[in-house]
């Protein structure tokens, strides 16, 4: 791990100032992402601003939903009893993810920030764009059947592997947070993460130094919610597709650099066809190869039986 | 960075560099070497502890980040003397074959019964709105984030389950 120094925020407004204005900082919550990319050199912060013990772990209600504290963790989220009662998507989805030990320390908005999970970003051996910009792509010639069929580009075919993220997603969740000038801004989450085209390193539309203070829930949409996830193994491995349903609303995890707002497969099944032909259409331009080409009838069948085993629920 | 933590029940200061995880602080700095290190990544589990009784993995987690904190490790659940129970039913259920993984099986197993007992559902919960029942599949899902290389599963599984029947 390269030196860094380390410094305990106790005051959010000068938190979010510091990162603005000290080379090489980084925001450090339940650091279960950012210590293991250090530990590789993937992540070199010259400067720790850790924010864990910063006023923002409760979970409120709020407008007929819930706000939910940047620093909550993914065990504290799921395991609420309002989340568990109204929100049972956003449940089942954190408790898909990771080990019971990682929930417990990870929190939401480190959960929203985490970085890819492809192979060849991990491999300091290999060109990525995203370690080092125009250093070029491994992965496109790669072997990897773990990388994205939408919305990828010639400079990055990663995936963002979090399925809390897909779930609140679904659910029309905003996120809330803190900028350098210490105004507070709100906007949808679907709004929050950036697909690659040339520029696969900036991840996000934060701004340096701003800090995801909140993530806000609207009232539970009508209709059953679920969350379905195919994976390698039975437990702690990453979506190789995924589904959120929330009343109408569907978001795609595993396929894409951001959760995937399914809206043409939405209008689809609004409009009266059926869940199959609905996803047919969500994926008609999916860009696979020989290794991922699988994605596309996985996630197919995974949204028919969504909604199979939703509606044998409401019956 | 001066940074005390109370490690089973006994408040240790130390001078750290930032960079020292809470399992070096643990095994270099304390000689605490109950807790193993495996992986070093968090996929292992082998580095869990107890940090103000909910389990974490040692292993990715700044000591300086823990100022405060009350860490429990292995050693610090019993002694040779006095077992606590999740140790005997390991011994019991022979729950280990070279043993390198059984703290942090140990220490997982205590926390994680903590978490059926305060309601947090699991990926093997039915429906997540209500209580889980801990049975078999429970257990599996909700320890797979500890590996064991030997693959003493199901008596792993057993001891845990007989604590958890001996507790209820």
């Amino acid at each position: 791990m390269r030196p860094f120094t380390y410094e305990r925020a106790t005051d959010l407004g000068q938190a979010v100032r510091e990162a603005s204005q000290t080379p090489g900082a980084r925001f450090l919550a339940g650091g279960t992402n950012l210590l293991d990319l250090m530990k590789l050199e993937i992540e070199r912060p010259q400067h720790l601003i850790d924010v864990s013990r910063l006023p923002l772990a409760g979970v409120e209600d709020a407008d007929g939903g819930l706000r939910i504290g940047a620093m909550a963790t993914n065990s504290q989220v799921a395991g609420d009893r309002r989340v568990r009662e109204h929100y049972p998507v956003l449940t089942q989805a954190i408790v898909s993810g990771a080990s019971g030990q990682l929930r417990n320390k990870a929190t939401t908005g480190g959960n929203l920030l985490q970085r890819t999970r492809c192979p060849y970003f991990y491999d300091t051996t290999k060109p990525c764009n995203k370690r080092t910009p125009g250093a070029g792509c491994a992965a496109l010639e790669g072997v990897s059947r773990e990388t994205a069929i939408l919305g990828a580009s010639t400079a990055c075919i990663a995936v963002h592997p979090s399925d809390m993220a897909v779930a609140l997603v679904a659910l029309g969740a905003d996120v809330e947070t803190q900028t350098p000038a210490g105004d507070t801004r709100r906007f949808p989450l679907m709004e929050l993460h950036r697909l690659p085209g040339e520029t696969p390193h900036i991840e996000t539309h934060l701004i340096p130094g701003e800090l995801i203070t909140a993530v806000v829930l609207p009232p539970p949409p009508p209709g059953g919610q679920i969350y379905r996830k195919a994976r390698d193994r039975a437990s702690y491995a990453t979506a190789h597709a995924s589904i959120a349903i929330a009343g109408g609303q569907v978001a795609l995890g595993g396929l894409a650099h951001k959760p995937w707002r399914a809206v043409t497969a939405e209008a689809a099944l609004a409009a009266g066809a059926s869940p199959t032909e609905a996803m047919t259409a969500e994926l008609a331009d999916a860009s696979v190869g020989e290794l991922n080409a699988f994605k596309v009838p996985l996630t197919t069948r995974l949204f028919a039986a969504a909604v199979q085993e939703i509606s044998g629920e409401a019956a | 960075m001066l940074t005390t933590i109370t490690v089973n029940g006994e408040a240790r200061s130390l001078d750290l560099d930032p960079r020292t995880t809470l399992l070096d602080a643990l095994r270099e700095h304390l000689l605490l070497t109950g807790t193993k290190k495996g992986c070093d990544h968090g996929q292992c589990g082998a580095c869990t502890v107890l940090v103000n009784g909910v389990r974490i993995n040692a292993c990715l987690s700044l000591a300086v980040a823990h100022d405060g904190d009350e860490v429990t490790t292995i050693e610090g659940l019993g002694t040779p003397e006095h077992l606590h129970p999740m140790q005997q039913a390991f011994l019991t259920h022979d729950a280990y074959q070279c043993g390198y993984c059984t703290p942090g099986q140990i220490c997982s197993a205590v926390g994680m019964l903590r978490e059926v007992e305060a309601g947090l559902p699991s990926h093997a919960t039915r429906d997540v709105r209500a209580d889980a029942v801990l049975d078999g599949e429970e257990i599996r899902e909700r320890m797979s984030g500890n590996i064991c290389r030997c693959s003493a599963y199901p008596q792993i599984v057993a001891a845990i389950a007989a604590v958890a029947e001996a507790e209820s």
